[in-house]
């Protein structure tokens, strides 16, 4: 039997497995106390809760479907084919092969004008995926072999089905964040006009309550989904390093990216920031190098990603 | 991929499936006698080289195996636009089992230096009478073959490529899915 010189990384698959691990539990413990709250109090409340899961559905199942049609025209991309000039013919090219390499079938291909060098793959499965580059990465100052990296980890991410991983993964913290909201309004519009009324003085406390655990819920799972998006990025960072046997030239290109993103005016950063999650380098206003910034954001730290390329690196020469 | 896999984000490389590389012979005999098509004696591989020194060495290897022998005529390497490496082997064009015993030999190398996910494709070309191109392509991923006939200004000639899917049909795996049967544009020996 052939040695083979892909080894999983256990850690990365350890860490990602326990942070899921954590985010389901929460899942669970929150609609505990949801159940507990309404049998505790009767159903007064019921019909927020209610309502909130109902709309978080309708929104996760919305961006679930049509998050390939929502991220195109939020950066205004065209979807090109392999005839519709050079620039198209190239990305194409390169797509074609890595598919090749890859046994996967091929994503459609969109090009967005834009000054920052990006490129983001969206779609909720292999059929529906697009992978969308920006003109500004494809204007030379990438070479063909960083270009392929670039690509090879977008097609990664289409190959870990992370849109619908992250989409689902979000659900949970949607929720919180509409009770939350709910509740809130509740308190002021409904619970302080009726609140000499005997029957709603539980109805108060129960929004209360809902209130704080909507809120905790929120915050721990928003750093948990942060969390799991930085340790996609390491995986599909991987899986797309050794589909192409090039980790230095996907290392050479995300240090190229970094510095541009960083140097670009701040209009353009804040029009981008909404699409972040699905980018291939984040672009973050001012510096993230304080470990509290590094906490909340959707992608790795540059050193992080280069050093595991540099071992993947290591790992091949042997 | 299975559900895990997608779960915890990991990929395996896809090994390359091998022994269906030794139906060429037979499919160049049914081409020759149903179309005209003949071998024209030069085939290649088509790989993505890794970085680092192992991948270089099991290449270097590789090169002066195939010069080695009596009647061994030099193999040539060549790196397209897309940074994929073609090696590319020349035999007499009726030895076409020679042609597929090199092919192979290449395939092992890198297979057994651990190198087996970076296989793209091989491909055996042929020519008619009427000068007509044809690359008989092998999918590694896949196990399957496919036909490729370019034409001038990069386009293909379709009718040509689905005749061939015809009269091959029975001798070697086709691709069903033609969104696979991607072009390999300047592909050496072709």
């Amino acid at each position: 039997m052939a040695k083979t010189r892909y080894a999983p990384d256990r850690g990365l698959t350890a860490r990602m497995t326990l942070t899921m691990f954590l985010l389901g539990l929460v899942f669970v413990a929150f609609i505990i106390v949801l159940v507990w709250l309404l049998s505790a109090f009767g159903v007064g409340s019921g019909a927020i809760i209610f309502f909130a899961i109902l709309l978080g559905a309708g929104l996760t199942i919305g961006s679930f479907f049509y998050s390939d049609k929502i991220a195109l025209s939020a950066a205004r991309a065209v979807e090109v084919g392999p005839g519709d000039g050079p620039m198209a013919a190239k990305v194409h090219g390169i797509v074609d092969r890595l598919c090749a390499l890859a046994d996967m079938p091929k994503p459609r291909v969109a090009i967005a004008r834009s000054p920052m060098p990006n490129a983001f793959a969206t779609g909720r499965n292999a059929k529906k995926a697009v992978l969308c580059v920006t003109t500004s990465l494809m204007d030379g100052r990438l070479d063909d072999r960083e270009l392929e990296g670039v690509i090879a980890h977008e097609m990664s991410h289409v190959a870990h089905k992370d849109v619908a991983v992250m989409t689902i993964a979000s659900f949970l913290g949607i929720i919180a964040g509409l009770l939350v909201r709910f509740a809130f309004y509740g308190q002021l519009f409904g619970g302080g006009g009726r609140s000499n009324n005997d029957n709603n003085g539980g109805g108060a406390i129960v929004l209360l309550i809902t209130l704080a655990v909507g809120i905790v819920v929120y915050a721990v799972s928003f750093l948990l989904i942060r969390l799991l998006s930085r340790y996609r990025e390491l995986a599909a960072d991987r899986a797309g390093a050794l589909l192409t046997g090039q980790p230095s030239a996907l290392a050479s290109a995300l240090t190229k990216v970094s510095g541009d993103i960083a140097r670009i005016p701040q209009k353009d950063l804040r029009q981008a920031e909404p699409l972040n999650a699905f980018y291939f380098a984040p672009a973050l206003s001012g510096k993230a190098g304080a470990s509290l910034a590094n906490l909340f954001s959707t992608h790795p730290s540059l050193d992080r990603r280069l050093r595991q390329l540099s071992e993947i690196s290591e790992q091949l020469a042997r | 991929m299975g559900f895990l896999d997608t779960l915890l984000g990991r990929t395996k490389p896809v090994p390359p499936k091998l022994d269906d590389l030794f139906a060429i012979p037979t499919a160049a005999i049914t081409l020759q006698a149903a179309m005209g098509l003949v071998p024209t004696g030069t085939g290649s591989v088509c790989f993505r080289a890794a970085e680092g020194r192992a991948f270089s060495d099991i290449e270097k290897d590789v090169r002066e195996l195939l010069s080695m022998g009596e009647d061994a005529a030099p193999v040539e390497l060549t790196t397209d636009s897309y940074g994929f490496t073609w090696l590319v082997c020349h035999h007499a064009a009726d030895d076409v089992e020679a042609l597929v015993t090199d092919l192979h030999a290449v395939n092992s190398s890198l297979v057994d230096g651990g190198f087996g996910p970076q296989l793209l494709c091989t491909l055996v070309s042929f020519r008619d009478d009427s000068g007509k191109r044809l690359g008989l392509v092998y999918l590694y991923k896949r196990g399957t073959f496919y036909p490729f006939a370019p034409l001038d200004n990069e386009r293909r000639d379709n009718a040509l490529e689905l005749q061939v899917r015809g009269a091959v049909g029975v001798d070697l795996k086709i691709e069903p899915d033609l969104s696979r049967w991607f072009a390999v544009w300047g592909a050496p020996g072709l």
